[in-house]
């Protein structure tokens, strides 16, 4: 009972500290720098690793979409169904997963660790709002890269598919393309691009949150880092479903379907 | 008696609703003073003094702080009253990923955004020279520069806003007597370089209290158990007191 009460009130505190973040944005001074500094962190320094990934991503995926597909004859569908489970599923996911481990951890080490050395006590006593100044660029920034990133992976994973069907297993390069031309459609990838951003802020927020709320020492840090990554990994695998089902109900209620 | 700086009026805090920390503190700390507070760990002078910054709120009772009430401040306000005070802190909480140079010019970007860049950074020149830092320090990291070192940084990024009001929060604590000498002696210096600023520093150092202070306030279980000079403290009969003097000098 008391850990439920312990969640409902943390999940309370997380959502408070969002509408703060959100209204201080709009608020004076401007923390564009800082805004620019953490998507540098966040977007910049996270292409490599997305790019390595969503290329083998790509590969594997195909691999297994066509040795299924050749059992019934329909190795010319491996093109579409990969591109629609990347841009509607694994893109969004995969990324989230990859920059909350990567950013996200980085992101409740560095603020517990400004916990623990007093940095944030001496932001707040020097009258310096410290949810405008540390927690609100971090937010904004994954809100906008997250999506920005999911495009690298999209791309990059398709360029592994093509790979793969294409140059590997060499089917009929314009088969490839014109069957994923006549399936993928813009709102498919708009829909990764939606649940990428939803993934950003909930990453961004949750590690945040975790950090800003470090007890203890070294030992606080790498529990709130700890604890940061996982709920938002698990946060983000949950949300996919819901996410998508409301998707799925928008799309159904404005007749998209 | 001259004008407060601090006002505590009977400030009762507790936490978990059960047990207070703060027992009806009444404490008034005059302008222009260097006032410390002491006591034995666990009396109250830390969150005495979150209550003074605004970080903490009174459960019952009032703050005022130049003249203020600090009771129904919005927490937006308190954060912009609170660009009265300069607080050094006892790890100096110097920011790990700036140079000396930029934690000194900091609050000055923060709060005097009229300045332009150039200017920001001859004032914080200036300060970390009135603490005795040599500009080759400046482009150093705080992990570069010595313990003392980061005390004088710290001192010096208080000091950058002319803040009304400076708070020691346990300033030498952990530092060798050399150090602690010398913190003691900057503590003094900056006090007196700065005619009509209050100072409050709270501290368990009970040598340095009663060698650098114009008052002492003894917290006990929450309340003010002495408030006078360092020969008040001498002089008094309270038992506690005369434990802690006796303890405290002896140490030394």
């Amino acid at each position: 009972m008391s850990k439920l009460k312990s969640f409902i009130n943390e999940v309370g505190q997380m959502s408070i500290m969002l509408a703060q973040s959100i209204r201080l944005i709009f608020k004076p001074p401007s923390r564009t720098v800082e805004i620019l500094k953490h998507m540098e962190f966040i977007g910049n320094q996270s292409v490599g690793i997305i790019s390595l990934t969503s290329l083998f991503t790509g590969l594997a995926l195909s691999l297994q979409v066509y040795l299924g597909f050749k059992i019934v004859n329909a190795t010319n569908l491996v093109g579409p169904v990969v591109a629609l489970g990347i841009f509607r599923e694994l893109g969004p996911v995969l990324t989230g997963l990859i920059v909350s481990a990567r950013a996200g951890g980085a992101m409740a080490a560095r603020l517990g660790t400004m916990r623990v050395n007093e940095q944030i006590d001496a932001l707040d006593v020097m009258g310096v709002n410290t949810i405008q100044y540390l927690i609100s660029p971090r937010i904004v920034a994954a809100f906008i890269c997250m999506p920005l990133l999911t495009v690298v992976f999209d791309f990059v994973a398709m360029v592994g598919s093509w790979i793969l069907v294409v140059q590997l297993v060499e089917l009929d390069q314009a088969v490839f393309f014109d069957r994923i031309n006549q399936t993928v459609e813009l709102k498919h990838i708009m829909e990764g691009l939606i649940k990428s951003s939803v993934f950003g802020i909930v990453f961004a927020l949750v590690c945040s949150y975790k950090g800003y709320h470090t007890k203890g020492g070294a030992k606080g840090v790498g529990e709130a880092t700890n604890r940061g990554v996982v709920i938002s990994m698990v946060m983000i695998i949950v949300l996919d479903y819901f996410l998508a089902n409301l998707i799925r109900l928008y799309d159904v209620v404005m007749g998209n379907v | 008696m001259s004008e407060a700086a601090v006002k505590f009026r009977d400030v009762k805090k507790t936490f978990d609703g059960k047990e207070f920390v703060l027992k009806g503190l009444d404490l008034e700390v005059e302008k222009g003073s260097l006032t410390a507070i002491i006591g034995f760990s666990g009396t109250g002078k830390s969150v005495c003094l979150k209550h003074i910054l605004g970080i903490f709120r009174p459960t019952s009772g009032s703050i005022e702080v130049l003249g203020q009430d600090l009771g129904p401040m919005s927490s937006e306000e308190l954060t912009q009253f609170r660009q009265k005070f300069g607080v050094l802190f006892q790890s100096a909480a110097l920011f790990d990923d700036m140079s000396v140079l930029e934690n000194v010019a900091f609050p000055l970007f923060e709060h005097r955004r009229n300045l332009k860049p150039a200017k920001v950074y001859e004032i914080a020149e200036k300060k970390l020279q009135q603490v005795g830092l040599e500009s080759k320090h400046y482009q150093k990291l705080p992990s570069e520069i010595s313990g003392g070192m980061q005390k004088r940084c710290g001192l010096a990024r208080a000091l950058a806003l002319d803040p009304e009001i400076i708070i020691y929060d346990e300033p030498t604590t952990g530092l060798d007597p050399i150090l602690t000498e010398m913190v003691d002696n900057l503590i003094v210096e900056t006090h007196n370089a700065r005619p009509g600023t209050t100072s409050i520093m709270v501290s368990h150092d009970l040598y340095a209290a009663f060698r650098i202070a114009n008052k002492i306030a003894m917290l006990d279980s929450g309340r003010v158990l002495l408030y006078g000079t360092a020969e008040d403290f001498y002089n008094s009969e309270i038992e506690l007191v005369k434990r802690f003097v006796s303890k405290g000098m002896k140490r030394k």
